[in-house]
């Protein structure tokens, strides 16, 4: 558990730098279409917040969502955490495995949050194509929009992990050190998947940076703040 | 050394039953509850099955523990309805050692077909009830239930909520703990207690009353209900998951967290409620704590600004007591379509839906993975209402429907592990009376709706060991159906199936159609471990397409 500092507040020793961090929890919903892995993601993800010393809390619905429903989990963490679900208006990352999902959960992020999503598209029974802009009204509605292009993804690492490739992005930003991650990877996974999925987790974190520098420079040139990132992303 | 671990409340449930002692652990699958099982068969100490339904559960787990075996009963809310009649006497012939029944309750019907809120039960059983609202809660308490259970020699209720069962928590376990004690097994005959004839049951319904005496006294001083003060005039009665609520908005408020619900502990009550100046009761569903506490003559407000349907958020309570919501992102300006869940692509129940609706038929529908025959494309499912009441309620329109000119064709449909339950006795009942009807078994080979449990039509029982299925053929003929008047078909064979509707569509008298497929998620399980060959082959014997036997 952190140690609560007179003077500087909560401090977690085991994010880089011990900052101090108040008493924030941090909400990260993690969302897709049933079959895609988003359980199995927001299970490593609160192991990696474990790990890292927090308290963690995570919660979603199992059941009829399974039948090509959209599926959802909640985790949250930090000092202390007690509702098991993100209040509606608190999500910091909003983490998607397919194109339209990003966009129906956007109303739980506050403004400002982080979204990454892959852009892959897994269509409604009766729908043949979504309308056009999807992806600039992710980008409007979201401070730091964090996209994966999904066949660009393909050709780098297979359908299984994509899952984990958005890890490596989340794990940008949040306050839970690489390491606590790759702990909760190997916790989770087949031996013989180990590599594959820290691959992935790796390759989730280059594009995140390169996507998230993009956007630093775009911000400077258009004078407005940078998008934020941890761990400068401290309360 | 302890170990800090992640754990939902279901496994943390069977973690502290097992720390418990628990000799056996039983059910029926139902969300949110069916890990408990799931979780408790990983201990090779433990005796644990499905049983056929929750009243057979609840049934095996009192005798256990009359025979000294701790016990845990599980089921989701609407399994206690069915379980209610063991229940209610329980209370009368007490458990001996420990008996612990969870009822997992669906505030906002995630996946279930009502809202209700079991705590009233636990008032009309005269039952105490526990409820946790975390994972280490549900741990600790689950271990105080069993203690309670044995001092006041009383079956306990735990009730869970679909947030406490499926959000996960951390958990603190001792890995050098020593291994559980457990109570003494043997049966001591005592009849005057355990046989419940009107003389002995008058007796014991005093007795019952006794205890809850005592009961109400032990309540004042339980660790599991505590106050926590606080630094401003609101004073917050709660218990369960909306506590978590309560200390997420109101984190200055004065909170009596109650972790038992019934009996409530007055003294306790009315001392909390003298130190603030407003007291709110914050509960999910019917206002069973708000009742009894204005029925003291407290002033508090409960269901007067807080919802009585569906479960709370955070965001409910900010609402109801007029705190600001946080800022959200705006509304898309892009349309996003919804996605409705639908049968599987190959799901083996797709063609009957199909066959049903292009013939008109009136379809009394049941419980499982083939109730989305209700959505499109197939739109073909006219009623719904609980476990068993396909066969039961087609029946009950063919009783009146009878010899009216234009009587739509009516048709049941129920899948194996929902015609286990509480199908048979509804198609004896049609069979014992001579009705008409076409009643149609979806025999996937497992309980999918619930995440493939084993059933007694699969030919395997909890863990996946090998035993008895239930023969189809057989039961038409034990149940008196004419030969004509039964067929199994092959799900996947199309025109099999349609043809068997045709046919037996025809005839009159009570018709029996088994079709028998595969789920696809669980030929995918069979696959992995090298089981779908052999099972798939096994299920083919099965098999009496209507051609084979040719109607002469
Ligand atoms: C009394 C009761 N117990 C449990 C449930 C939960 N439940 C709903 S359907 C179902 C079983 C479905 O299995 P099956 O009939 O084999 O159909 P499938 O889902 O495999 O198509 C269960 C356990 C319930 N709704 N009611
Ligand atoms: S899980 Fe199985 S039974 Fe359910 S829809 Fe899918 S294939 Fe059909």
């Amino acid at each position: 558990m952190p140690t609560p500092d007179p003077v500087r507040g909560t401090v977690n020793e085991n994010v880089p730098g011990g900052q101090p961090v108040g008493d924030k929890v941090w909400n990260v919903l993690l969302v897709g279409v049933g079959g895609q892995g988003v359980v199995l993601a927001s299970d490593i993800l609160a192991a990696a917040a474990l790990e890292a010393g927090w308290d963690v809390k995570k919660s979603e619905i199992h059941g009829m969502s399974q039948r090509g429903g959209s599926v959802f989990s909640h985790v949250r963490f930090g000092p202390i955490v007690h509702s098991p679900t993100i209040p509606r208006g608190e999500v910091d990352v909003l983490a998607s495995l397919e194109r339209i999902e990003a966009l129906r959960w956007s109303g739980w992020a506050h403004p400002g949050a982080a979204v990454c999503y892959v852009d892959h598209e897994i269509h409604p029974q009766g729908v043949r194509a979504y309308n056009p802009g999807v992806d600039d009204e992710i980008a409007r509605l979201f401070g730091t929009t964090i996209r994966f292009e999904d066949h660009a993804l393909k050709s780098r690492i297979s359908a299984k992990v994509k899952n984990t490739a958005l890890l490596g992005a989340i794990s940008l930003l949040v306050p839970i050190p690489q390491q606590a991650f790759l702990a909760a990877l190997a916790g989770h996974v087949p031996a013989r998947t180990e590599e594959a999925n820290a691959t992935a987790f790796a390759i989730g974190r280059e594009i995140g940076s390169s996507a998230l520098a993009e956007a630093t420079e775009m911000a400077e040139m258009a004078g407005r703040p940078a998008p934020e990132q941890e761990p400068t992303h401290v309360e | 050394m302890a170990t800090k671990l992640l754990m939902s409340g279901n496994e943390a449930i069977a973690l502290g039953a097992y720390e418990a002692g628990v000799a056996l652990g039983c059910g029926y699958p139902g969300t949110p509850s069916t890990e408990i099982i799931e979780t408790l068969v990983r201990r090779p100490d433990v005796y644990t099955e499905w049983s056929v339904n929750e009243k057979v559960a609840l049934e095996v787990g009192l005798g256990a523990a009359l025979a000294g075996g701790r016990a845990l009963v599980t089921m989701k809310h609407v399994g206690l309805n069915v379980a209610a009649d063991p229940l209610f006497t329980s209370a009368y012939t007490g458990v001996n050692a420990g008996l612990v029944v969870v009822t997992a309750d669906d505030p906002s019907m995630h996946s279930s077909q009502n809202e209700q809120d079991n705590r009233n039960y636990a008032l009309a059983a005269k039952l105490p009830m526990f409820e946790p609202s975390d994972a280490r809660e549900a741990r600790e308490l689950t271990r105080a239930a069993f203690e309670l259970s044995e001092a006041y020699d009383t079956p306990v209720l735990l009730r869970s909520t679909t947030r406490l069962s499926h959000a996960t928590g951390v958990v603190e376990v001792d890995e050098d703990a020593p291994a559980p004690q457990r109570h003494p097994l043997g049966f001591e005959r005592q009849p005057a207690k355990y046989v419940m004839i009107p003389s002995n049951a008058k007796r014991r319904r005093v007795d019952v009353e006794d205890r809850w005496a005592r009961l109400r006294e032990a309540v004042e001083t339980h660790p599991a209900n505590r106050v926590e003060p606080g630094s401003s005039d609101i004073g917050v009665i709660t218990s369960g998951v909306p506590y978590e609520y309560v200390r997420e908005v109101l984190p200055d408020a004065g909170v009596l967290k109650l972790g038992i619900v019934h009996p409530l502990p007055r003294r306790l009550v009315e001392d909390f409620a003298r130190q603030y100046r407003t007291v709110y009761v914050v509960e999910e569903l019917d206002p069973v704590i708000e009742t009894q506490v204005r029925a003291w003559g407290i002033a508090c407000h409960g269901k007067d600004v807080f919802p009585s349907i569906g479960e709370f958020s955070p965001g409910t309570l900010r609402a109801a007591l007029g705190l600001p919501q946080p800022e959200t992102i705006a509304e898309p300006a892009v349309e996003v379509p919804p996605r409705f869940p639908a049968l599987c692509v190959g799901c083996p129940h797709g063609h009957v839906y199909n066959a049903l609706r292009e013939r008109g038929m009136v379809v009394s529908g049941d419980i499982g993975c083939y109730s989305l025959g209700v959505m499109p494309p197939y739109s073909a499912m006219d009623t719904l209402l609980d476990m068993g009441a396909s066969v039961t309620m087609a029946h009950g329109m063919d009783a009146v429907l009878q010899g009216q000119p234009d009587r739509p064709p009516v048709a049941a449909v129920i899948g194996d592990s929902t015609f286990a339950h509480s199908g048979l006795t509804g198609l004896l009942n049609a069979c014992w009376n001579q009705r008409d009807g076409l009643f149609i078994v979806l025999d996937n080979g497992t309980t999918a709706m619930t995440g493939g449990q084993p059933n007694p039509l699969s030919g395997e029982r909890l863990g996946r060991e090998d035993t008895m299925h239930l023969d189809y053929g057989y039961l038409a003929r034990a149940f008196g159906i004419p030969e004509e008047n039964f067929a199994a078909v092959d799900a996947n064979n199309r025109k099999a199936v349609t043809a068997a509707i045709d046919d037996l569509a025809g005839r009159s008298g009570v018709r029996l159609l088994a079709v028998i497929g595969m789920c696809i998620i669980e030929a995918k399980d069979l696959k992995k471990i090298d089981k779908f060959v052999g099972k798939r082959d096994a299920r083919k014997l099965e098999l009496i397409e209507v051609d084979a036997h040719a109607h002469a």
